[in-house]
């Protein structure tokens, strides 16, 4: 694997993390997960549990977080589960980071529809930003992977920046967004062109009659 | 019963078979990588492709299909011939040619199939993906770029071992094969993974560049490891065993090995008596047979003589000693050397009258002072069976993992005698209750459990639930050849001469007569001895054998034992020429007809049939179990002592040393 993530130290990280367990807050949340399968069917909180656990953990390391593998085994106690089960389902999931993020994941897509649309600028856009694919930049901002479609393709090229995706991409708008984020600002997430969602872009360029009221074409189709 | 047309011809299949047991049914071969009959079916290698009619125009996984009425399934069509070919293709794309420095190669799955069903080459010029290795253990090997994912082998963790250690990591092209974070995996029998997987992707360590298929002469015999009786296979070359591999036997092992069974071999060619000593002012000198047999005459017991059977001797051994001191007018016979001194009057009443395999179909089972897991690991697979199909399991003893859940009770035998309503109430609504009752608990637990008989109904039309789990592969032939005394071996040790056949076990300190040992193995029985008459090892003869259940089992000679050792039986005949009560018989069948003449039950390899009529016995269940007979799985018995694998599975697995780094 040209990009595997590298597992860190099993000694530390038992040593840092071995004694991990949910804050109160994430106590109740983590009830109100376990809560919804039926008895017997915990391992399908898995996933949920294994998203919560990252959270805290970014959240205690100022970070995106990522699962370090006694809070791997915590969760897995959670839901009586073999270790490698959910040792499994976390290397599974590339949401699931195996080894520390920056603050800031950056996710860009290389799939063909991004790829032919320009992820390659907004990969040079990261690059030139001092992004390096798979690590993450010494004050710690920055973590870059390169991932595959992630389901906005209308909206081409698009990154994903923690839980937010930015779409419409080009190489400035990349730079500009790395930026505003590292200089603590909010950049708006979704398209950045002003469209809505994946609207077409410069305006309707069908059922145009539609966009102010309602349009019986019906009686048009011969 | 679904009626289907495989190839044009009609056959009727059970209800509930897959496309592919139909096709087998049918005498169609159907390759494939993925599907094991004893594991779930998880239908991603695709290599069983067939044509089914109705359905959809393209090929279908035959080991995941249900078979249908009206079915036509045909394995032999261009569109079936192409698939195979496709799929051969694909799973050769990231599969490294390197049969010749495969230890698989020869007994490959892919090897043959690719042979049988594939192209004669590949359209595939890119690079091929590499994995990297992973560490599982003492035991198995690994190169992962040989793997195809099928997943045998994370299913037979999973669902037979119930150890879940190995899994898939990661996804698509990247999905490798591992155990848990690459730690050893901590089962006993690991080693059937090396069996199951179709490539060389998991082989023997062991074993590991040591032979191929070809070179290998194959002896079907018995293992003495427990006494489960595993039907296994020994490979030799020459004058060693270089593997045992198990065979199928429903009624017994299915398909399964531990790894003991499968890797003390290599202790079956160190720390071997090779010569005869004798004990000159104190210390052991190599000596003649001559002059062994002479210091035992001039021993003059007279009827004072007493044989100690050791756990892995075979029935003819132990008859042959019988048989020799009879002749001098003796019957000091025992086999449990550690002083149990259970009531063997009923053999019924310490015999596994379940069977094995109908363990699988009980609904509820007490198990009582066993670490079943380490005891008899196959019996331990097949409880994991009867919690499959809804049995529940409780447990007097230490709590320990059995690899499935439990409800442990305590570990006081008094439980016996008040068992809580979960249990009774369970027992109560269980139609083929079952009690296990372990070495551990037979001393302090016998009569009450006994009792159990009755009070929880475990006897009844067809279903025999009183069981007791022996540890000795000699155990059951030895009680019906009468080695046991009221008191146990108390009784005999005050014996002024005593013939200890392989008998490791005992506490030599309290036998204050001549000590004659007959082994095979340098252990703790030769190092007390006055006079060692070297033995051979199960490997090296011909035998009869009784597992935990009373069924008779024979095995044959795979190797020649080394030096000067001597088959047990000829052993004793020629002794007693020199003692002066010379042996009726002259040959290994002469005496077998003696031993079946006074046991007729060991005639037949079948399972012996004992009447159920279990003494009645005094005494509530008393005594707290402090922990179980076996302390160490891996280093039971001289051979594995001997064996540096088991030693090292010993010192890994269960005292936590780390071979990790020093392995690869
Ligand atoms: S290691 Fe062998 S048994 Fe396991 S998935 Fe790979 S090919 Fe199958
Ligand atoms: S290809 Fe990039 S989001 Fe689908
Ligand atoms: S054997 Fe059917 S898919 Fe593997």
């Amino acid at each position: 694997m040209a990009e595997a993530p590298k597992i860190p130290d099993e000694a530390e990280t038992r040593a840092r993390w071995g004694s991990f367990a949910w804050t109160d807050e994430n106590q109740v949340k983590a009830n109100e997960i376990l809560g919804r399968y039926p008895k017997g069917r915990e391992q399908s909180a898995s996933i949920p549990l294994l998203d919560l656990a990252q959270r805290q953990v970014g959240a205690e390391t100022q970070t995106q977080g990522w699962l370090p593998v006694p809070v791997i085994e915590f969760v897995a106690r959670q839901i009586s589960v073999p270790y490698m089960r959910v040792y499994e389902v976390v290397t599974f999931y590339t949401m699931f980071n195996l080894a520390p993020v920056g603050r800031f994941h950056v996710q860009v897509c290389g799939t063909t529809p991004c790829m032919l649309r320009g992820s390659d600028d907004v990969l040079a856009a990261c690059k030139n930003r001092g992004l390096v694919k798979g690590g993450t930049t010494p004050d710690g901002m920055f973590t870059l992977t390169e991932v595959e479609c992630l389901g906005t393709c209308a909206n081409a090229p698009m990154v994903q920046i923690n839980d937010d995706n930015f779409e419409d991409l080009d190489y400035d708008k990349t730079t500009e967004i790395l930026e505003a984020l590292a200089n603590g600002g909010h950049p708006t997430p979704g398209p950045q062109f002003g469209r809505r969602a994946s609207c077409p872009e410069g305006g309707p360029t069908s059922l145009k009659a539609m966009v102010d009221a309602n349009h019986d074409y019906r009686g048009e189709w011969a | 019963m679904p009626l289907v047309k495989v190839d044009g011809v009609e056959i009727e299949v059970p209800q509930g078979a897959t496309v592919l047991q139909a096709c087998e049914l049918a005498g169609k071969e159907i390759p494939r990588f993925c599907y094991h009959e004893r594991l779930s079916i998880a239908g991603n290698c695709r290599m069983c492709l067939v044509e089914v009619k109705p359905g959809p125009p393209k090929p279908q996984a035959s080991c995941a299909l249900p078979a249908a009425d009206k079915q036509e399934i045909f394995t032999n069509s261009p569109m079936v011939k192409n698939a195979r070919e496709g799929i051969m293709e694909f799973l050769l794309i990231n599969h490294p040619l390197d049969c010749p420095i495969c230890d698989q190669g020869g007994e490959c799955d892919l090897q043959d199939q690719s042979v049988a069903y594939g192209r004669g080459h590949s359209r595939y010029d890119e690079n091929k993906r590499a994995v990297t290795e992973k560490y599982m253990g003492p035991i198995v090997k690994t190169v992962m770029t040989r793997c195809i994912q099928c997943t045998r082998c994370i299913r037979f963790a999973e669902e037979v071992s119930g150890v879940e250690e190995i899994g898939a990591i990661f996804r698509g092209e990247d999905m490798q094969i591992t155990s848990y974070l690459e730690n050893a995996v901590k089962s006993e029998l690991s080693g059937n993974v090396v069996d199951l997987c179709p490539v060389g992707a998991l082989t023997s360590k062991p074993y590991a560049f040591e032979a191929r298929p070809w070179e290998l002469r194959k002896t079907l015999t018995i293992d003495v490891m427990d006494a489960v009786g595993t039907n296994i296979r020994l490979d030799s070359r020459g004058r060693q065993v270089l593997r045992c591999v198990p065979r199928i036997n429903e009624d017994v092992n299915e398909e399964w090995a531990t790894d003991k069974t499968r890797h003390a071999i290599d202790g079956l060619v160190r720390r071997r008596l090779d010569k005869p000593y004798v004990r000159v002012n104190g210390k052991l000198v190599p000596a003649t047979w001559d002059e062994a047999f002479a210091a035992i005459k001039a021993v003059n017991a007279g009827s004072s003589v007493a044989a100690v059977a050791g756990d892995l001797v075979d029935c003819e051994t132990m008859y042959a000693a019988k048989a020799l001191l009879a002749k001098m007018g003796s019957s000091l016979l025992e086999g449990r050397q550690t002083g149990m001194d259970y009531d063997a009057t009923s053999i019924a009443a310490v015999n596994f009258n379940t069977t094995i395999a109908g363990t699988e179909r009980a609904d509820a089972i007490l198990l009582v002072g066993t670490n079943l897991r380490w005891e008899a690991p196959l019996v331990n697979t097949r409880v994991r069976k009867a919690i499959k199909k809804g049995a529940k399991v409780f447990a007097i003893g230490p709590e320990t993992d059995l690899t499935y859940k439990v409800e442990w009770l305590g570990d006081d035998l008094a439980l016996l005698g008040a068992l809580p309503e979960a249990v009774t109430e369970a027992f109560g609504k269980a139609e083929r209750p079952m009690v296990i009752v372990g070495g551990g608990a037979l001393k302090g637990g016998h009569a009450a459990a006994l009792k159990l008989v009755d009070t929880l109904g475990l006897v009844k039309d067809g279903w025999n639930g009183f069981n007791v789990v022996h540890m000795a592969a000699s155990r059951m032939g030895g009680l019906m050849l009468g080695y046991a005394q009221k008191g146990g071996i108390a009784d005999v040790m005050g014996a002024k001469l005593g013939f200890f056949l392989g008998a490791d076990e005992v506490d030599y300190s309290k036998f204050a007569g001549f000590k004659v040992f007959v082994g095979h193995h340098g252990d703790k029985g030769a190092a007390a001895a006055d006079v060692i008459l070297p033995g051979v090892t199960y490997a090296e003869k011909s035998g009869t054998w009784v597992n935990l259940e009373g069924r008779v089992q024979r095995g044959e000679r795979a190797v020649f034992a080394p030096g000067d050792a001597r088959d047990d039986w000829s052993i004793f005949r020629a002794l007693s020429d020199t003692l002066g009560h010379t042996l009726p018989f002259d040959s290994f069948e002469g005496l077998r007809e003696e031993m079946y003449a006074d046991v007729p039950a060991l005639r037949h390899q079948a399972l012996a049939t004992f009447e159920w009529n279990p003494p009645s016995l005094t005494g509530a269940g008393e005594g707290v179990l402090a922990g179980y007979p076996i302390k160490d799985f891996y280093l039971t018995n001289a051979i594995c002592r001997a064996s540096p694998t088991m030693q090292r599975c010993s010192a890994e697995l269960l005292h936590g040393e780390d071979y990790a780094e020093a392995a690869e």
